[in-house]
């Protein structure tokens, strides 16, 4: 037997006998398991469904009081079942099927459903009352992590394993006519005609099947239900996705739709386009709130409708309906074919008020407003409805509020292609929702179609409005506003008193509606509290706005495929068979190292070596008006580059700001090639085509984006013009022929229209070369080959950050910033403010006039063997911050630890000591060096 | 996610595109300071219609003008080059072809 009071135990089945609209298949039995348990379930059921049937009224304990709850709603949104299932936390156990062999357990219970600890927080109320996260906990700030590990343990959510297999989720883009989100009559009815007028439709309907509220109607409603159905499936042109949500409609009728019912995939993401949306997604039934509403037991009118006829389930042997529209009538009649006893209606319409329930995990005495009691183990309530208007909202459309049937509207002035039909609009019987849904279907079809004119007459739209219905909110007792959150009609009065009085400021101070159910059951109802203890209507106080998405979506939804577009070099395979260490370089994969940096710089500066340095930025420039392009971007001067030259140049932003450097050859007549950095490739490609297409529209010029089209080697050390000798016949590489930033086109182990240029970002000597993309795995294969003698070998990203450090090169963006414009980065040398314009000339003219400027500098820490991490500070006085360490090495080459830094104007002088505070708070020293250079500031060695 | 009319290649969404910002005059080289940062950071920033440069960097590469009402997203019209002259701005900077 089931105890009415005291414990509540599985007892015999309460399913019943076969309905005509239940959707369990009775010939598939399975089992499940509830918190180690087994369960008997039906093919169909929902886990709820399968619970209440096996008798368990308590599916979890609420989120602050850890109070028992059960079945609310019997639909996604029911706060009290959330439930862990195999190691997914957080799922709607009102709407997550069973399957076989399934093992779920409660939420937030420790340590079990039944003896739960946290109870113990309802006899310290007052302590967790409105507003206590900001109360409580805060002060001594040094104790919160203590504070921290026991919330946590309280705290909402399951429990997410690390060992969980990656799930299957995806993506998928649609371009429907017509797209209809909500699946009931009317929805359906608007699918079928714009169907009918050749639109192409999406229908999405929530549930697991198309129909709404006919499916747990009685029986006119199920075969209105019959002909619905078949004429949806009749029409080719109608996709319908079930188990889908349409979680939030955007700009152009962008329409995101969360799918849960493909096969093998957890979820998919659908990004529709549709030309014209049908919002048809009906109502919900709102909560009373009264005391002891949340006790297991009480339910909502359409979950018993719900549980009756889609499960065969008795919610109750013996119940109290309070209603004040038909919907309690419905459960009521519905409880009476369940065989249970109804032992009163309470019906609101005719003055009849509900006090307060009572009980012990569970109702076991209703109070009426009379004063009567009433024992019964099941309290229904049917206190009206609430519109979804989400999706309209989100057009700009503000709801409404309609005092005579005491909901909010979606609001008029829709846009031209968004229509709303079904519940959301009004109430009707089947026939007017599905005439309205029809009519509202072809409106949405011809939109979508662009044949509103000339193809026949619009029959007229019916009217369709909302019922009048009694404003029932709250009872003459107080009870829990939000279930999901353990908010109560008290709370939301004290913060109303403490001054907390419009909507947006209670939500956020109280976490009314901030729960799981995100406002679909609450919003009204704390929107009525706080207009009652504020005096002030519902309409003057307003509702809180509705945000996307309206139903939770997975990380995974939103990642989809777990496939991360990536860039490989040519010169990839090679790498991968040496076991380079790869460093994910912006979308690139780049050798870091292949084993030792500092063996690697030892082997450049001593023999040779080969990095692949592909991920450069390449740009093919062509067009008699190239010069003055390059004047115009770069800060220094371009006009006189021989052919066969190149040179180095620094852009600027029109703020004066170091944005990217590179190397720009003159290859032939009207051709340059300019290279960029790695990263600023695809920003700086960008920023040419923006000055030649929108300003300099009468220059001759063109730009094509080569960086893939070629692989790129750089050769550097004393060996390099050696190694590139014995590959290379067609070019003189001899130290007069071919002189340091010269460049010359060639043949490399008989690879056609290489690029060479002699440039040294390492400070060797050296040849950066460019190799048509096809060959450049076999151009550095044979480099290797034909170098073994000279003791080649591949060095690595940082190797050469090593080395460019030594030689002082900055790095744009990790020696310089946002900020930093072109003298402070040190480039008082190249700039040419003679020339009458280039980007960034103005800034750079005002910058140069100003002497108190942060300066780029060389250090070098006083004791060598100390490295400051890089972005240590520099300080001066107790901690008046002077500048940063942006890069810092041990150099291999010095045997001592290198710096860049940069420096406030005062500290930037050769044989300035200044203080670097590392991160862990510990101070040393760095002398400011002459030069950025540590090494060879002379540049000898690539010159030879 | 809006969609903008490309004048090139049709509706497209606007995540094929770049958006590079209201469109405005470069003050030439004798600019005052606070002309020129006026021109870099001041934008006007109106609740109504703007004028504003886009780049369809994922499809025909273009720069392109957009009249677009920053209240309701509602791009009324496209066009394929910004409606101004330019300015002087760099046409005495260069040396000439080779």
């Amino acid at each position: 037997m089931i105890r009415i009071g005291g414990r509540v135990v599985a007892g015999p089945t309460r399913r019943i006998g076969p309905q005509p609209g239940e959707v369990i298949d009775r010939s598939r039995s399975l089992t499940f398991y509830w918190n180690g348990a087994s369960r008997a379930a039906y093919d169909g059921d929902t886990i709820s469904s399968a619970l209440a049937a096996a008798g368990d009224r308590v599916l979890s304990r609420s989120f602050k009081y850890h109070r028992p709850r059960g079945i609310l709603t019997a639909t996604f949104h029911d706060p009290g079942c959330l439930v862990q299932v195999d190691d997914e936390p957080n799922v709607r156990a009102s709407h997550r099927q069973v399957a076989a062999g399934m093992d779920v357990r409660a939420l937030h219970s420790w340590p079990s459903l039944r003896f739960d600890v946290g109870a113990a927080n309802q006899a310290v109320g007052p302590f967790l009352s409105a507003g206590f996260y900001y109360k409580t906990f805060i002060k001594p700030q040094r104790l919160w992590p203590a504070y921290e590990r026991v919330l946590q343990r309280f705290a909402a959510g399951g429990r997410v394993s690390a060992s969980s297999p990656h799930g299957d989720y995806d993506k998928r883009f649609a371009h429907p006519d017509v797209l209809v989100a909500g699946g009931g009559p009317a929805g359906m009815a608007a699918a079928i005609a714009a169907a009918e007028a050749g639109a192409e439709v999406m229908l999405v309907e929530e549930e697991h099947e198309l129909g709404g509220h006919l499916r747990y109607g009685d029986e006119v409603a199920l075969s209105r239900l019959q002909e619905l159905r078949a004429a949806v499936a009749a029409h080719e042109q109608i996709e319908v996705l079930t188990n889908s949500a349409v979680t939030g409609r955007y700009d152009d009728n962008w329409v995101a739709v969360l799918q849960r019912s493909m096969p093998h995939v957890t979820e998919r993401l659908v990004k529709a386009r549709a030309k014209s949306v049908v919002v048809a997604v009906g109502l919900i039934e709102r909560p009373y709130v009264f005391e002891g509403n949340d006790l297991p037991g009480v339910m909502l009118s359409s979950a018993v409708s719900r549980l009756v006829n889609l499960y065969a389930v008795r919610p109750g042997e013996r119940a109290v309906v309070f209603t004040g529209n038909q919907s309690g009538e419905a459960a009521a009649a519905a409880l009476e074919r369940a065989g249970a006893e109804v032992a009163a209606v309470v019906d609101a319409r005719r003055g009849g008020a509900l006090l307060r329930a009572r009980g012990r995990g569970g109702v076991t005495e209703v109070e009426t407003g009379d004063g009567a009691r009433v024992e019964c183990d099941l309290l229904v309530t049917a206190a009206g409805w609430t519109a979804p208007t989400l999706l309209v909202n989100m057009t700009g459309v503000k709801p409404r509020y309609c005092d005579r049937a005491a909901r909010f509207v979606p609001g008029d002035d829709l846009p031209s292609d968004v229509f709303a039909t079904g519940g959301l609009v009004g109430d009707g019987d089947v026939d007017l929702l599905v005439e309205h849904g029809r009519a509202t279907g072809l409106r949405a079809a011809r939109r979508a179609l662009e044949t509103l004119d000339g193809h026949g007459p619009l029959t007229a739209l019916p009217r369709l409005e909302p019922a009048d219905h009694p404003a029932l909110f709250r009872s003459r007792t107080h009870g829990f506003v939000d279930l999901s959150e353990d908010v109560s009609s008290k709370d939301l009065v004290s913060a109303a008193q403490e001054g907390y009085d419009s909507v947006e400021l209670v939500k956020r101070y109280t976490t009314a509606t901030m729960g799981p159910s995100q406002g679909k059951l609450e919003t009204i109802n704390t929107v009525a509290v706080l207009a009652e203890s504020t005096g002030r209507t519902v309409a003057e106080t307003g509702t809180t706005v509705w945000r996307p998405p309206h139903v939770p979506i997975s990380l995974g939804a939103l990642a989809g495929r777990n496939l991360e577009p990536v860039r490989y070099s040519p010169m990839q395979p090679w790498h991968e068979a040496v076991r380079a260490r790869p460093i994910v370089a912006g979308q690139w994969i780049r050798p870091e190292h292949y084993g030792d940096p500092a063996s690697e710089v030892r082997n450049v500066r001593e023999n040779v070596g080969l990095i692949d340095v592909t991920p450069l930025g390449k740009l093919d420039l062509r067009g008699p008006d190239v010069p003055r392009l390059l004047n115009f971007l770069y800060v220094n001067k371009w006009s006189k580059l021989d052919i066969g030259s190149v040179r180095y140049g620094v852009m600027c932003g029109e703020d004066g700001v170091v944005a990217d450097d590179g190397v720009t050859g003159h290859l032939g007549p009207d051709h340059y090639f300019m290279s960029t950095t790695s990263s600023g490739a695809s920003a700086i490609y960008e920023w040419i085509e923006n000055w030649l297409q929108t300003t300099f529209t009468d220059w001759s010029v063109h730009v094509t984006e080569m960086t893939s089209a070629f692989a790129s080697i750089n050769v550097a050390g004393p060996n390099s013009r050696e190694l590139l000798r014995r590959l290379v016949d067609d070019v003189d590489l001899g130290p007069d022929a071919f002189k340091y930033m010269q460049v010359r086109q060639g043949t490399i182990a008989g690879v056609a229209n290489c690029l060479m240029w002699r440039i040294g970002f390492t400070g060797e000597l050296s040849y950066e070369v460019h190799v048509p993309a096809a060959f450049g795995l076999y151009v550095w294969e044979a480099l290797m080959a034909a170098g073994a003698d000279l003791g080649v070998g591949p060095f690595g990203l940082e190797a050469q950050r090593i080395m460019r450090l030594e030689k002082g090169h900055f790095i744009v963006g990790q020696d310089t910033d946002g900020l930093t414009q072109a003298f402070t980065a040190g480039l008082d040398w190249l700039v040419k403010l003679d020339k009458e314009d280039f980007a960034g000339r103005p800034e750079l003219v005002w910058q140069s006039e100003r002497s108190d400027e942060l300066r780029l500098v060389g250090l070098q820490p006083t004791d060598p063997t100390v490295v400051p991490p890089e972005a240590s500070q520099i300080v001066s006085g107790a901690n008046e911050i002077e500048g940063r360490v942006t890069s810092s090495r041990f150099s291999p080459t010095l045997g001592r630890s290198i710096c860049l830094g940069i420096v406030s104007a005062d500290l930037a002088h050769a044989g300035t000591v200044v203080t670097v505070k590392q991160p862990d708070g510990t101070r040393v020293t760095a002398r400011v060096m002459e030069e950025h250079a540590h090494f060879d500031p002379a540049g000898e060695r690539l010159r030879g | 996610m809006i969609r903008i009319p490309c004048p090139h290649c049709g509706p497209r969404n606007s995540d094929e595109f770049s958006y590079i910002g209201e469109e405005k005059r470069r003050p030439g080289p004798d600019t005052s300071p606070t002309e020129w940062r006026t021109y870099l950071y001041s934008k006007s920033n109106p609740a109504g219609w703007t004028t504003e440069q886009w780049f369809h960097a994922a499809g025909c590469g273009k720069f392109i003008v957009a009249e677009r009402h920053t209240v309701t997203n509602e791009v009324r019209a496209t066009r394929p080059k910004p409606r101004f002259e330019r300015s002087n701005a760099g046409a005495e900077a260069g040396g000439g072809s080779s």
